[in-house]
């Protein structure tokens, strides 16, 4: 390795992640903290007063954070565990045994990947089944639209894993439910870790399906508050307020990336290359 | 060798406990299908069958308008074909999966290259180009129109008064390196791995025939990168032409329409009450995303076996 490039790199790296990187971050900061008259025009410097408690609280009490934050887990969790609980089923027996009509079923249910889902017939359909603007019909939604996406790497995840494990259980005379619970799922813990920050961070900061199926109202999600807050400044800029906001909205997701960083990574890298 | 092992092993275990008669074969017995019933269900019920009523509903009137849904043939989309709004979506949709698509694999690939070793200087900065991806894309689009904006933060650094999102020809970029600065760090981890999965023997053998950085990256890392470059390719793909956030965020589509991407007309026109039109919408993307898919996975793969 020449030496312009053994210290070059490293400067480059420094600078790249402080323009692409600092700079957007830097900004939430500052702007997070001054109060609206400075916040006005977005910009760089430091606050002149500083006032980061009463932005917070102010972003907290206009824009619903509480209830939205509540609201969001009560969707979120739950599809969470619906993917990864259902997925696993379906990625056993599609993993597992081989015909030409379990070849059609898998096929069928990886098609998520590619396909957009239509989202103006889903709404059509919810109002049938009475689920518009309910958390079961966005949680069907949800598990819907991401099956595919677990489904898909717990088959590939199922099909490394050797057999004589399952065969072992079953000679001691295990039913087919107790080796799913004790063997199968345990060993797809790599995968699931993936599965729940991937479905987390899509559902966590979807707003699009969740415009169509919750709306607004009560049971409003933390984005659509973010953007009933950010909507409201076509008065008067608020940028004080929709940063703070954005802060507190992406601290979850943050805090679920760095506690399992090393997982997730590893996670994401195997299943894609293959 | 092993072959043969593998077979006598398994001839034994069939011979050894007396098999009880029955008719399903044992991967059945032993792997009930009722376990994929309720994802079947589930997928079927919120996925499928939504997609298929796609293919009825933008053929009827639809619309908060009328109490009943009536038939009316071709009439939503002479309607969009006609008010130019159909090519305009097919346009704006395609470039911009296009563009998100190569600077979203650009930037991810050069990060890659840039943090390859593995120090732990070289880790944390890989975490700090992840962060984009941990922030939701509403926020980022905020972030970025704060930045933008005629009175944000870029013009005021640099003293000019750019209109960043206001031109209706080069905006739609804009608005694509800003997809593309959200998800790269999602791009790199991919090609890491991809990078990580060359063999050192490999690069050893090019550098003793004495090839340098630049010949041993197209000659060797390029082509091993195959199926790193297929994922993300196809994902950023078929993934930036359902995007919505951003753009609403930014742009909100304008201006004059410009950015006015498959999922913007749809919200813009369903909250007009035009349900059967925004429907209609929905079908033309559902097709536009399996022309594009469809070859393109076919030819990726393609490309894996030549390469």
């Amino acid at each position: 390795m020449t030496p312009v490039w053994r210290y070059g790199r490293p400067v480059l790296v420094l600078l790249l992640a402080g323009l692409a990187v600092g700079v957007p971050l830097w900004l939430v900061a500052v702007t997070s903290a001054k109060p609206q008259a400075e916040a006005i025009k977005p910009n760089l410097d430091l606050p002149g007063r500083w006032q980061p408690g009463s932005n917070y609280a102010d972003a907290v009490s206009q824009g619903e954070m509480l209830r939205g934050f509540l609201n969001s887990l009560l969707v979120v969790v739950p599809s969470v565990i619906l993917v990864l609980l259902l997925g696993a089923g379906a990625a056993w027996v599609f993993a597992r045994r081989k015909s030409k009509l379990v070849s059609a079923a898998y096929a069928l249910c990886i098609s998520g990947l590619l396909l957009p889902p239509a989202v103006i017939t889903i709404v059509m359909e919810l109002r049938q089944l009475g689920l518009s603007n309910t958390r079961p019909g966005m949680i069907a939604v949800y598990t819907g639209m991401y099956l595919s996406t677990s489904i898909f790497f717990m088959t590939g995840f199922i099909r490394a894993i050797p057999m004589e494990l399952e065969e072992a259980a079953r000679i001691d005379g295990a039913a087919p439910w107790r080796i799913f619970a004790r063997i199968v799922l345990p060993l797809l813990r790599p995968v699931i870790a993936t599965a729940t920050i991937m479905v987390m961070l899509y559902a966590w900061s979807d707003i699009f399906y969740a415009f169509f199926v919750l709306g607004g109202g009560d049971r409003a999600t933390l984005p659509l508050n973010l953007y009933q807050v950010a909507s409201a400044q076509l008065y008067l800029n608020n940028w004080h307020l929709v940063f703070a906001y954005v802060v507190v909205m992406s601290l979850p997701m943050v805090a679920v990336f760095l506690v399992g960083q090393r997982k997730i990574v590893s996670g994401i890298t195997s299943g894609a290359v293959k | 060798m092993t072959h043969t092992v593998v077979r006598a092993h398994k001839a034994a275990r069939v011979t050894g406990p007396p098999k009880k008669p029955g008719r399903l074969p044992r991967a059945a017995v032993h792997h009930p299908w009722w376990f994929a019933l309720p994802a079947i269900v589930v997928f079927a019920g919120f996925f499928l069958v939504p997609n298929l009523l796609n293919f009825y509903y933008p053929f009827t009137n639809w619309s908060s308008y009328h109490p009943d849904i009536a038939f009316t043939g071709l009439d939503n989309f002479r309607t969009i074909a006609d008010d130019g709004s159909l090519l305009r979506a097919i346009r704006t949709t395609l470039l911009y999966a296009l563009l998100a698509a190569f600077f979203q694999n650009g930037f991810g690939l050069v990060l890659a290259l840039l943090l390859e070793d593995d120090t732990r200087f070289n880790r944390f900065f890989r975490a700090v180009f992840f962060l984009p991806v941990l922030i939701s894309a509403l926020a980022t689009g905020y972030v970025f129109q704060a930045l933008l904006d005629q009175d944000g933060a870029v013009n005021s650094v640099l003293g000019t008064d750019f209109p960043w999102l206001g031109s209706t020809s080069w905006t739609l970029v804009v608005v694509t390196l800003i997809h593309g600065w959200k998800w790269m760090g999602l791009s790199m981890l991919i090609y890491l791995a991809g990078l990580k999965g060359i063999p050192g023997d490999m690069l050893e053998a090019a550098r003793m025939d004495g090839a340098g950085p630049w010949r041993t990256f197209w000659s060797v890392r390029w082509p091993m990168l195959a199926p790193a470059v297929t994922f993300n390719v196809t994902t950023a793909l078929i993934g930036s032409m359902n995007t919505f956030d951003i753009v609403q965020a930014t742009t909100g589509g304008g201006p004059a329409a410009s950015t006015e991407v498959f999922n913007i007309y749809m919200f813009r026109v369903f909250g007009q009450g035009l349900y059967a039109q925004a429907s209609a919408m929905s079908l033309v993307l559902f097709l536009v995303v399996v022309a594009v898919a469809i070859p393109l996975v076919v030819g990726l793969r393609r490309r894996e076996q030549l390469l």
